[in-house]
């Protein structure tokens, strides 16, 4: 299992990133400016400040050239996470329905949240049971998901919605409280919390590698597809 | 090449840019002529207190800088202690105490990014910051927009930039209304052989300048030597604030750290305060070699700067390095990919001399001596005032009931949950944190593992003024100890200590005589804890027309413990655990928090501590925590026992039951809210705890009670005090929030 | 021959906008009454060649469509120029 997380000018979570796959596998770091995503299994687009957050927050990124390989990627059924920053540049990229907007309380909150598994069984929550909850951080100034109403009817009918803010947690006002959602095919996932930084028990919880090791059960049960 | 002119025009300006008539007259002594503008402005900057620490120097030579871990002490841009497995843990405290007051957001940023770049100067990759923050009372406006803005600037730059903010102290006092106190910490971790110094070395050796543009940031005062007539309409062009931009230190840190991993740099300097005019200097004084400068070489933001301006120029995110000129070719190619601006503007010289060129033509020729180690150093006249320097503090308790007294106490502004702040920062990037904020007394952050178990580092900033204000030797014996006491309980031996001595105008004897105790002090409770200096800063003249800032020393402590999963925590861990006060603690009101909420006047000296018991006790209870023998540890600071007792319960979830039989009345005020040195609350299984007995002082006092209890107190006469947890959470909780909010 | 043009760009109606009702928070409390409606975007100038390509730089990066709406509107040259 090898997971390549990508590092653009202004990345910050991109080791923590790999820490925590190499807990499960292997984990490359793949360069904003190479094209070549070095036949990893999955693809983690980490948090950070990438281009400085300049014009949009993940406005820049998104058109890096390690973004043409991913959406590429992406396109074929290829497996895609994107954490706080990452999920931002995934939702500009066209990759994951929504945008973020800033926190209501328009300032910067680091905080550990309860969240709630809303779908099991995906390529991202097959370690998880419905409703088992997850003890992860999350830190961010711009993390408030937003979608038109239509919009968000479908990405709640088709069961996009992986995680939840457990009530009393969402902070930064996502609509409906969603705090994880996944495109329609299911291959792609974008998160605000930062399942990296809830790997080992020295540092907080464990709750995050739950992710990460989905990702690894599915890419091993699916060895060759 | 044409030499230097001498500047003709009539009344010098030496005087607008802060250099006496006797200092202007050494100028022209040691350059052999006038000085014109170029040589003016470098000297006025190098030859200020900020750069050559004029009148505090030669107090500083009495800190004790010897150890047995110390890897680099005070003298290059940060000092670095051993932390075992081949591994350096380099840090520093800084202040940025007059543009935080000017611009807090930028002031404050900036402050950040200065002292990250002193770090990563060293080949140290930042790991952490902390910052202490001093401002005028929370019902005042500007304080509470000083402190919005000034913790926003923090977390905006420390955020951005992936360094965790682990910790640090805030605190509101009266006479910093005027003068606050910004100062910033902060960590990197190297390997021992990688640690680099700045001097220059090998003539012949080609100077680089990367990072940001340079443009007219800082010029200020220095912009009267502009020879052309600057009038209001032109303001725009001198800003004074320093805007700091994360993104572009981030890249500057990443290209820095690139750069040493490869070993292609010879030595490697940041710019700060003075701009290239420091940092050139300093790099020259320390290799005893001389730098040729060409700033027509130097890339701006702005067109049309004169020499002098590019050389005292501070605009942020730019380093020096020493580069052979085979590698020049190398170093150039890291910085493009790091897209960041890489240029050659110089030479390294053995003429011993620092020469700034334009064009072809010599600029400005100054010995590098002159202009680092020859300005004059200045004695102080201290003198004990015979009359308080400082109002007593405004009046706002009425009550001498203790059962108002805590709640009052925890929702006070020094004491009150700092939640709303902290949370503003990242404290987990990085995934060292072992310890955040509010878990215990100190920082915890994982070192690499070593043969099978993880050692971690432990790090605290701990500052005092107003007890200093009391007694500047005392309240800065104290400082010092508390810090290490913080340390302790999370079970982590003090390696080396960073301080920023925060002071007014020393010319005045009063003032000279705090600094001259607090110094005295320090150095005192150093040498009795074994406790090197690695390196700090001195920031002077913080006072207005309304008075001096109270006398502020503040310490940051780096420590390390064996084994991270024993680290320590504040909070009570389980019910039926024993508690325990232990230390040669003697509480006391006067200059204690309740005495300020009283509106006592701050009283003439301190109280005398045991140093050597209190180490004694420090030593035992951190070795009891790496023991893995107790449930909690904190040390009693603000408000006394009942309050550490407070944040015990709050901390752990748990309430508890405590004896406080035998004080009545103001005594048992006193016992309670009382304030000094050398106290801890315990909490663990009870032969632990009588094991400690046979060593220290230590009383037994009570049990850990039920979950989301109440802290009860039992009193003479079977009276009791209880307060539910949810009282005490909430009046906690409010303090900062509702300010913060409003 | 450049021409400077200024993209103005602002929240979508109906969007949440946080920073709009901070400021509309903001400018009472400084004696600033009867203000409404307060909506914070972005300004974006620049000198371009060709304006007709001005639309599809604002639809590829300068606008998020989902989130946020615009204007093209023509500027004073740069003083630089």
């Amino acid at each position: 299992m090898k997971f390549g997380v990508l590092r653009f000018p202004g990345t910050c979570d991109e080791v923590d990133a790999q820490l925590a796959c190499e807990r499960v596998g292997e984990a490359v770091i793949l360069w904003h400016g190479d094209r070549d995503l070095q036949g990893v299994d999955a693809v983690v687009v980490p948090g950070g400040f990438s281009y400085g957050d300049y014009l949009r927050v993940g406005a820049i990124a998104r058109f890096a050239p390690i973004m043409e390989s991913v959406v590429e990627y992406a396109h074929a059924g290829g497996i895609v996470l994107g954490i706080c920053n990452g999920f931002q540049v995934l939702c500009e990229a066209g990759l994951l329905p929504g945008a973020l907007l800033p926190n209501t309380s328009l300032r910067f909150v680091c905080r550990q949240v309860d969240l709630v598994v809303e779908r099991a069984g995906t390529r991202f929550t097959n370690t998880c049971a419905e409703g088992e909850r997850l003890s992860i951080p999350a830190k961010h100034t711009t993390g408030c998901w937003y979608a038109p109403p239509a919009l968000h009817e479908r990405v709640e009918a088709n069961g996009q919605v992986l995680l939840r803010y457990a009530p009393g947690e969402n902070f930064n006002g996502s609509l409906a409280d969603v705090a994880g959602v996944c495109n329609e095919a299911g291959n792609v996932f974008g998160l605000m919390p930062h399942p990296e930084h809830a790997v080992d028990p020295l540092t907080g919880s464990v709750d995050g590698l739950k992710l990460f090791q989905s990702i690894a059960n599915h890419v091993g049960a699916h060895v060759g597809a | 090449m044409s030499a230097p002119e001498a500047m003709t025009a009539a009344p010098p300006p030496h005087r607008a840019l802060g250099l006496t008539d006797a200092e202007y007259e050494l100028i022209v002594g040691k350059l052999g002529r006038e000085p014109n503008a170029v040589e003016l402005s470098m000297f006025s900057l190098m030859w200020s207190e900020h750069c050559a620490y004029k009148h505090s120097k030669k107090l500083l030579g009495q800190l004790p800088t010897e150890g047995p871990y110390l890897l680099l002490g005070p003298g290059e841009n940060a000092g670095a202690v051993d932390v075992g497995d081949g591994l350096a843990i380099a840090f520093k405290v800084e202040s940025h105490n007059h543009p935080s007051a000017v611009e807090p957001f930028q002031g404050a940023a900036t402050g950040v990014g200065g002292i990250l770049r002193d770090v990563f100067a060293v080949g140290a990759r930042p790991i952490a910051v902390l910052d202490s923050l001093r401002f005028g009372e929370l019902d005042s406006a500007r304080s509470r927009y000083l402190l919005e803005h000034a913790v926003g600037g923090i977390g905006h730059y420390g955020n951005s930039i992936g360094v965790p903010t682990i910790g640090g102290e805030l605190y509101f006092e009266g006479p910093y209304e005027q003068n606050c106190l910004v100062n910033a910490m902060a960590l990197g971790i190297a390997e021992h052989d990688r640690l680099i110094r700045s001097a220059a070395a090998g003539p012949g050796n080609v100077l680089i300048l990367f990072g940001a543009l340079t443009g007219r940031d800082g010029i200020g005062g220095a912009s009267v030597l502009a020879s052309a007539e600057l009038g209001d309409a032109d303001a725009d062009k001198r800003p004074t604030v320093q805007i700091g931009d994360p993104f572009a230190e981030k890249k500057l840190m990443e290209c820095s750290l690139e750069l040493l991993d490869r070993e292609l740099l010879v030595s490697l300097q940041d710019l700060g305060a003075a701009g290239l005019t420091s940092s050139s200097s300093e790099m020259a004084s320390k290799g005893g070699l001389g730098l040729d400068i060409h700033v027509d070489r130097v890339p701006l933001r702005e067109p049309g700067m004169e020499p002098f301006e590019i050389m005292v120029s501070e605009s942020q995110e730019r380093m020096l390095c020493v580069v052979e000129p085979a590698r020049v070719d190398d170093v150039l190619a890291v910085c493009a990919k790091w897209e960041t601006t890489a240029t050659a503007i110089g030479e390294v010289t053995d003429s011993g001399r620092l020469r700034v060129l334009s064009g072809g033509d010599v600029v400005g020729d100054m010995p590098v001596e002159a202009l680092v180690d020859d300005c004059p150093l200045y004695d102080l006249a201290p003198e004990k005032p015979s009359a308080p320097i400082y109002p007593a503090p405004r009046r706002t308790l009425d009550t001498d009931d203790p059962a108002a007294i805590l709640p009052a106490l925890l929702r006070s502004a020094n004491i009150a949950d700092r939640r709303p702040v902290f949370e503003q920062y990242d404290c987990v990037v990085q995934s060292r944190t072992v310890r955040r904020p509010d878990d215990a007394d100190a920082a915890v952050l994982l070192l690499p593992e070593s043969a099978g178990e993880r050692p971690a580092i432990a790090i605290s900033i701990d500052g005092s003024g107003r007890r200093v204000a009391c007694d500047p030797y005392r309240g800065t014996v104290e400082a010092v100890l508390e810090c290490a006491a913080n340390l302790a309980c999370v079970g982590a031996e003090p390696l080396g200590l960073t301080n920023c001595l925060n002071f007014g105008n020393p010319e005045k004897p009063h003032i000279a005589w705090q600094l001259s105790e607090s110094v005295r002090g320090m150095a005192d409770a150093c040498r009795a804890l074994d406790v090197p200096v690695v390196g700090g800063n001195v920031s002077l003249y913080n006072e207005g027309p309304e008075g001096p800032i109270y006398p502020t020393p503040v310490v940051g402590m780096v420590g390390r413990l064996p084994e991270a999963a024993r680290a320590g925590r504040l909070g009570f861990a389980q019910e039926g655990d024993a508690i325990a006060f232990a230390g040669p603690f003697k509480p006391s009101l006067p200059g204690s928090e309740l005495a300020k909420l009283r509106g006592e006047p701050l009283p003439d000296g301190l109280p005398e501590v045991d140093v050597a018991a209190v180490r004694k006790t420090q030593e035992t209870v951190r070795d009891a925590v790496r023991r893995g023998e107790l449930g909690s540890a904190h040390d009693v600071a603000e408000g006394g026992l009942a309050v550490a007792l407070a944040e015990c319960c709050i901390g752990g979830g748990h309430g508890a039951q405590v004896d406080f039989r035998g004080a009545d009345g103001e005594r048992l005020r006193e016992v309670l809210f009382g304030e000094g040195a050398g106290g801890f609350v315990v909490s663990g299984p009870r032969p632990a705890l009588a094991a400690l007995a046979r060593e220290i002082q230590l009383t037994f006092v009570g049990v850990v009670g039920a979950a989301e209890g109440a802290l009860e107190l039992s009193l003479d006469g079977d009276a009791t005090l209880a307060w539910p947890l949810a009282e005490l959470r909430a009046a906690r909780a409010r303090g900062l929030a509702d300010a913060l909010d409003g | 021959m450049s021409q400077r043009y200024r993209v103005l760009v602002r929240p979508k109606a109906g969007i949440l906008d946080p920073q709009g009702q901070a400021v509309e928070r903001a400018l009472p409390a400084l004696g600033f009454k009867g203000v409404e409606n307060v909506h914070v975007g972005r300004l974006i100038e620049l000198d371009v060649a060709d304006a007709a390509h001005l639309p599809d730089m604002c639809q590829k990066l300068l606008v998020n469509p989902l989130i946020e709406d615009y204007e093209i509107l023509e500027a004073e040259p740069h003083p630089a120029s």
